[in-house]
């Protein structure tokens, strides 16, 4: 299926192989957790509250099926492949119909490639899910360096510009003459990268969590974090002033963990030692999305966002021992997270309710002067491929559709 | 020796008595360490270096016994007295000197009393360490609300406003109607508090991380700004420094945002050393002090060594305070440095490695009140544990002029 020959840089078939011992020591770790008193507040304010932590491990313990994360990946074409001296993991699926767009899907953090699980069959096969032939893409979902199955960088260097220019040769290497590119949370800023760099054979990208944040909103917000600082610019309209609220508690309150990784990565000895250090770590990564994870332990689970594919996400990071060399990914970028990246290729982008801010349509023209698919849906927080595959899956095929006019495989 | 009778409140004697399955639990833990691969630089810039976390932990399960510890901490009078609803642990040693000033030390994170063990001695014995017996203090080191021995609190509330008038009460409550009070770190915050409470009994206050950042400075290095014009040398070197700080805690944001998911530091050793083991001061990150701590065995001169920094991480974990401890950030809704309006005597003392150094113009406007105002030339952040020689030496110093009015204890 790939075009290996010509550019004479291997590419091998990846399972998944998690030996029995390994799931055998998770398990005793979780049965032989030590846990501290429950915090003092009835909400989530403190922090993953105790009670869901706990519910979280009994589950993991006792109940979650180790295998079926396995069997889920193993479910697609994995592969390897060397680039620029590290082994990147991926899956690579092709539709069945020939015609379909090259996709190329970045995951984020605390996520990986678990996340996209469930929109590879709709997007490469729509006939099967709802769709026509024209939507088909063919798909590729790599899995960041430090990440998953991929191998775990031992120098400096691999941030966000690194990895967009790694895409770029991975689309290639397969064969890609043009192709698309879509991403969320880290994969959003790489997805912006690889369309400020705008190689000939991007068509356009989607974002389901734009850079869109103008220069002097965005200095506002970065004096204000410790508390003192500027006002908000004047003149913002109702979505600017709520988007810049959103995006101020964020930053003051709301990402203490990306901060700690962004400065001291290593010194997170819990995530490596402690499966319910890497879990509480996981889960918190915004107010919303761990609402919603917390209702998957209560039996009521928003979307498709369960608490197997919760676990499978954790587990995942735990065999693969990756919680610090995925923090790294902060500490080595340098980019702010929703600033404008410079985008210069065709861009979408669709924004759900309960992403971490709420990008203004205002925001967005100045940012992707060619933008070509903006929309507002109703449901879908920062997981949006994970929690509403169906309505990612959607905005995916109509963000892409005005390119397939020239779009093709190679 | 403590007069529980007139105040009609119960103060229990306490000792450490750790099981022996504990340390078992702690050692298997250790041993059973599963460790992420090593950083990616050649430095200490991404955090604890994956070989020194390793060496000290091969250390704590092999060869460091907490036993020892314990029985130093066993070799004081120690007490529980609950105040306001919540037991607090302390120290208490009397000197042999009636007429010795009673001093409260309040410890701060990732301390503990540990911090404060060598300076009891010279404080409340002066004559045994080269000073006079005018100099005599008695001793009282309490730990904070969820810290080492002391009750976690159940509910919000237990910031440095409310453990100051618990430590005036407890002060009380040991019949001490005059006594003085010292700080650095969040013990520098609670003393500040205690300032501003101005409790009857107390004379003073002194410092070893003064507040007196002004307001236009302080807001300019929160926002990461150019510095207000017309700094004098001293002043912009420190406004520096709290641009530095202010880059360096990010551990301390992540304890004041969400303390309750830092499971790692009550399940893994490791997980809580390295946690404890990162926090910054002027010569580092970690502390330079703690790093060569590390590989110090022993010290005749009172310089810290790495039992003494397991002592305060082992305590942390056989108490599982980790996180209790952590929520004092997010009690905590205040500025940093910023001057605070206390106006009773403040003595300060300026240690080079402290996060910022307090020019003495700075520390003049902040504590109008200023008895003592002294640059030392070395120490840290962590100036009792790292120097005690010195530290015991401002103490003195630092309230000499108090001790005029004779403090004492009604009995």
């Amino acid at each position: 299926m790939s075009s290996v020959v010509e550019t004479a840089v291997e590419i091998r078939p990846f399972h998944v192989d998690v030996p029995e011992e390994e799931l055998d020591d998770l398990r005793r770790r979780i049965a032989s957790t030590r846990w501290p008193d429950k915090e003092l507040v009835d909400d989530q304010s403190q922090g993953v509250q105790l009670a869901t932590i706990q519910e979280l491990v009994r589950y993991w313990g006792t109940e979650y099926d180790f295998r079926r994360l396995k069997a889920r990946l193993d479910a697609w074409p994995q592969f390897i492949t060397e680039i620029d001296g590290l082994d990147i993991h991926f899956i690579h699926a092709r539709s069945p119909h020939q015609d379909a767009l090259p996709l190329i899907i970045t995951h984020g953090w605390p996520g990986s490639v678990v996340e996209m699980l469930n929109v590879v069959g709709p997007l490469t096969d729509p006939t099967a899910h709802g769709g026509s032939a024209d939507d088909a893409f063919h798909l590729v979902v790599p899995s960041l360096p430090g990440y998953g199955f991929s191998a775990k960088p031992t120098a400096t260097g691999w941030d966000p510009v690194h990895i967009a220019d790694a895409w770029i040769e991975l689309m290639r290497r397969l064969g890609y003459v043009q192709f698309v590119a879509q991403g969320g949370d880290w994969g959003a800023q790489i997805t912006d990268v690889m369309g400020a760099k705008a190689p000939p054979e991007l068509l356009g990208i989607h974002s389901n969590m734009p850079g869109t944040v103008p220069s002097d909103v965005a200095k506002a917000l970065a004096s204000n974090v410790l508390g003192a600082g500027d006002p908000p610019p004047s003149g913002l309209s109702a979505d600017e002033q709520r988007a810049y609220d959103q995006l101020s508690f964020l930053y003051t309150k709301g990402i203490g963990y990306a901060l700690e990784m962004a400065l001291r990565p290593q010194t997170l000895y819990g995530l490596a030692d402690s499966p319910v250090a890497l879990a509480a770590w996981m889960l918190d990564h915004d107010a919303q999305s761990y609402e919603e994870i917390a209702r998957s332990f209560e039996g009521d689970p928003v979307g498709s966002l369960t608490r197997d594919e919760v676990l499978d996400n954790i587990t995942f990071t735990w065999v693969t021992n990756t919680g610090t060399s995925s923090a790294r990914l902060y500490w080595e970028n340098t980019l702010g997270f929703f600033d404008v990246k410079g985008v210069s290729v065709p861009a979408a982008v669709s924004v759900f309710p309960r992403e971490l801010y709420q990008a203004p349509r205002s925001w967005t023209e100045q940012a992707y002067p060619k933008l070509i698919y903006f929309n507002e849906v109703d449901a879908g927080n920062h997981f949006a491929a994970w929690q509403e595959p169906e309505l990612f899956t959607t905005e995916v095929r109509a963000a892409f559709r005005s390119l397939r006019t020239n779009g093709g495989p190679s | 020796m403590t007069n529980t009778v007139d105040t009609g409140v119960e103060i229990r004697p306490f000792h450490v008595d750790v099981a022996d399955e504990a340390l078992d639990d702690l050692r298997r833990r250790i041993a059973s360490t599963n460790w992420p691969e090593q950083e990616t630089v050649a430095d200490e810039s991404q955090g604890v270096p994956l070989a020194m976390i390793q060496k000290l932990a091969s250390y704590w399960m092999t060869d460091y016994d907490w036993r020892t510890c314990e029985a130093m901490l066993n070799a004081l009078p120690q007490f529980v007295t609950e105040i306001d609803g919540l037991d607090i642990h302390f120290i208490h040693v009397r000197s042999q000197h009636e007429d010795a000033l009673p001093l409260v030390v309040n410890h701060g994170w990732p301390g503990s009393i540990i911090e404060q063990l060598k300076i009891i001695d010279r404080l409340t014995h002066p004559t045994a360490h080269g000073a006079s017996a005018e100099d005599a203090f008695h001793v009282v080191i309490p730990s904070m609300p969820g810290y080492g021995f002391s009750g976690k609190p159940t509910s919000t509330g237990w910031g440095p406003e409310r453990m100051g008038r618990a430590w005036a009460e407890l002060m009380g409550r040991l019949g001490y109607d005059r006594y003085v009070a010292q700080g650095g770190d969040w013990g520098a915050f609670v003393v500040d508090q205690m300032g501003l409470q101005a409790p009857e009994g107390l004379l003073a206050i002194h410092t070893n991380m003064p507040a007196t950042v002004p307001s236009d400075v302080d807001e300019a290095s929160l926002a990461g700004q150019p510095p207000p014009p017309g700094l004098a040398a001293d002043e912009r070197r420190a406004y520096e420094q709290l641009i530095r700080t202010y880059k360096q805690v990010e551990y301390a944001r992540m304890m004041a945002a969400r303390p309750q998911t830092l499971y790692g530091i009550a399940d893994s050793p490791v997980g809580l050393a390295a946690w404890l083991l990162d926090h910054n001061d002027a010569d580092g990150q970690p502390a330079a002090a703690v790093v060569s701590a590390l590989d110090r065995a022993t010290s005749a001169t009172g310089e810290l060594t790495r039992d003494e920094v397991l002592d305060n991480i082992t305590l942390y974990w056989l108490t599982n305070t980790g996180v209790s401890a952590s929520r004092l950030y997010w009690e905590y809704k205040g500025g940093f440095f910023n001057a605070k309006g206390v106006s009773i005597p403040v003595a300060v003392t300026v240690f080079p490695g402290e996060q910022y150094q307090a020019p003495r113009s700075w520390a003049e406007r902040a504590y109008p009140n200023l008895i003592y105002f002294n640059e030392v030339d070395r120490g840290g952040h962590f100036a009792a544990w790292e120097e005690p020689d010195l530290f015991s030496a401002e103490v003195r110093a630092a309230f000499t002029s108090q001790r005029t009015t004779n403090g004492g204890r009604h009995d």
